[in-house]
């Protein structure tokens, strides 16, 4: 009798209420935090204004020698010229897509790289742990510029951005490896581990299939955040002339060419790069805050 | 205590040893200066270089030997050297700039430059964060947290260098407008290291002020995020409400009960901050023409310097270090259930 009540009770839910999945869980509660949905349409923008906007855009990169030099922002020029003689707009897209080549591909190497290297530390745990854990100490104390800048610098023929992920990718993963090792010692002791084991898993089956894939929210927002970071540091590079080089341009160069031109009439060839950095990087810290409080409540920096 | 911090000293060392080897492996294979240096030569003579020149060149340089053995000349100096190299003798190492500038001399007179601005910045910004974290969560959900909120992640979001720059450009229009130099934008200060402590410091003030303002706010951000969060977290705790309850008044609720611990996690992150200061030194130095270590390590990086680079790499590494250990202690005395054993 109970039974039926029971089953009966189900079929009405069934009719008002739909099952979620876990992502559809994610998704809508990233919908709700506001400032995350508005960063994610301004985001898609600014790589549409990359990717797509050069072939859209009269104007590229490179120096013309129609193109007035110094010419303030107009209908012809919007974002103004240098003094060389490039549209500033042409020039924007094609640093702006170098800036986002390099974050997008440091994002998934050193990601890639990170979440293995700290779910092999975590999983194993004693001696391999202690060792991999003190090669993190090590890499703490290098300082990052200067590695980063040296390897950057001691490239013969001029540096492209694929030089400059790979380089970011090697030396910016150690946070991502802290997290994920965390997340992977309290993980392994659950009985999802212990069944893949005495199911016959190997290590690496249960580090791959089980652990990964149950830390991947984790993984999803320090992958996020290491796009900032890479933005950043490659920005920081390139204006300290140890990244990217012309004729190639990035969103540093173009910043270390404007120079002092902050408060003279050239002031958009300043502004103009430097806001897009922080709109890159603001952008994606407020996606990295949304995914985090919608893929982990328990995580989320108090909010709500 | 004592004990505590000699052993964590000597800890220190494996981990410089292991960061100097990895740096000096890389920064020396990736570059040649005797064949810079040799293709220089042609380039201003015309002519091509004897092979006694490159082997002297290569000779004054250590380049002759394999890279573990200049790693250990570097480090020990045993063996046959110049006796112009070897860390434990105090020795830098030949800098391919020539005697003129010897590593050592460099290093010292730059060292306290770059430290003064770094410890300045760090402790600027991580009282800047505390004291915006915690209004941030005294006042939660107000205008003047999501303010805040919004500031620190304007800042997170904004590179150092072009902070920098804009800084730099608005205290110069500042200056003209005002007509006076409350702020100098060049240089580090007019009579370097002379004269007693406090004449040396209000000679350097003006100089200090805008870099030291650049750093702060490049560092301050990610701090104050975690301060707002250990802050609430532990305004709701149980203990903070029986507080409360007893009657204590609010200020004192926050400043003995609450903030104490909310401080406990923010001490992890002093260290991150002296690293990212470091870091951001080379980028405000080299933007305000200071003579100091991090415009010294990026001279060397474009030179294909490896020793003057490895001097930089050591005392990074040692100032991060004595930052952790120094982090490590202010655990202990905020958190009296951490003991040094």
């Amino acid at each position: 009798m109970s039974n039926t009540a029971a089953s009966n009770r189900l079929e009405s839910e069934a009719l008002t209420s739909k099952e979620r999945g876990q992502w559809e869980m994610v998704l809508r509660r990233f919908f709700r935090h506001r400032a995350a949905v508005v960063s994610m349409v301004v985001f898609v923008i600014v790589v549409l204004f990359a990717y797509v906007g050069p072939f859209l855009w009269t104007w590229d990169y490179k120096i013309h020698s129609e193109i007035p030099s110094w010419a303030s922002p107009s209908m012809d020029h919007p974002f103004g010229t240098d003094k060389a003689g490039r549209d500033m707009l042409g020039a924007m897209m094609q640093a702006t897509k170098q800036s986002l080549n390099v974050a997008l591909v440091v994002a998934v190497g050193s990601t890639v790289i990170g979440a293995l290297y700290g779910a092999i530390a975590g999983f194993y745990r004693g001696w391999v742990d202690s060792i991999l854990m003190r090669f993190l100490d090590i890499m703490f104390v290098i300082p990052f510029l200067v590695i980063t800048g040296a390897l950057a610098g001691a490239i013969d023929t001029s540096v492209r951005w694929y030089h400059m992920a790979i380089i970011l990718a090697i030396f910016g993963w150690t946070s991502i490896a802290r997290a994920v090792r965390a997340e992977v010692l309290s993980l392994r002791e659950k009985e999802f581990i212990e069944a893949a084991r005495s199911a016959g898993g190997s290590d690496w089956h249960i580090i791959v299939k089980h652990l990964i894939p149950n830390t991947m929210s984790v993984i999803i927002v320090s992958a996020t955040l290491q796009i900032a970071f890479a933005i950043l540091s490659e920005t920081t590079l390139s204006f300290l002339g140890l990244g990217i080089q012309s004729p190639d341009t990035s969103l540093g160069l173009l910043i270390d060419a404007a120079g002092a031109s902050a408060f003279n009439e050239h002031w958009y060839l300043f502004y103009i790069p430097g806001v897009m950095i922080i709109l890159i990087a603001l952008t994606i810290n407020f996606i990295g805050d949304g995914l985090r409080d919608a893929m982990d409540p328990r995580q989320a920096m108090v909010r709500r | 205590m004592v004990v505590f911090i000699i052993r964590r000293t000597l800890m220190m060392i494996p981990v410089l040893l292991g960061a100097t080897i990895l740096c000096f492996v890389l920064v020396d294979v990736s570059n040649d200066p005797v064949q810079d240096r040799v293709f220089e030569i042609e380039q201003s003579t015309g002519e091509p270089v004897p092979q006694t020149t490159i082997d002297a060149l290569e000779a004054s340089w250590y380049y002759d030997r394999s890279v573990p053995e200049r790693y250990w000349i570097w480090l020990t100096g045993f063996g046959d050297t110049n006796d112009d190299i070897g860390l434990i003798q105090g020795l830098w190492g030949p800098s391919i700039e020539g005697t003129a500038m010897p590593i050592g001399d460099e290093i010292s007179s730059r060292f306290w430059i770059t430290l003064r601005l770094v410890l300045f910045a760090t402790i600027a910004s991580i009282g800047i964060a505390i004291l915006a974290g915690v209004v941030s969560a005294v006042k939660q959900y107000s205008r003047t947290d999501y303010t805040l909120t919004f500031l620190g992640f304007l800042f997170l979001a904004m590179p150092i260098f072009w902070l920098g720059s804009l800084f730099k450009e608005g205290a110069v229009q500042l200056n003209k407008i005002l007509g006076s130099t409350i702020f100098q934008t060049y240089g580090s200060g007019t009579t370097g290291f002379q004269g007693n402590g406090w004449q040396v410091f209000t000679d350097s003030l003006p100089f200090l002020i805008v870099p030291t303002l650049v750093l702060m706010l490049g560092g301050y951000a990610a701090i104050s995020r975690y301060q707002r969060a250990s802050m609430l977290e532990v305004m709701n705790s149980d203990y903070v409400r029986l507080a409360r309850a007893k009657g204590v008044r609010n200020a004192t609720v926050m400043r003995r009960h609450a903030l104490r611990t909310a401080l406990v996690p923010v001490a992890t992150f002093a260290p991150l901050a002296l690293s990212g200061a470091m870091g951001g030194a080379m980028v405000t130095e080299s933007i305000f023409g200071w003579r100091g270590l991090g415009v010294y390590s990026l001279d060397a990086i474009n030179a294909g310097d490896t020793f003057a680079v490895m001097a930089y790499v050591l005392i990074s590494g040692i100032v991060v270090l004595i930052g952790v250990l120094i982090s490590d202690i202010l655990y202990g005395v905020l958190d009296p259930r951490i003991r040094f054993e």
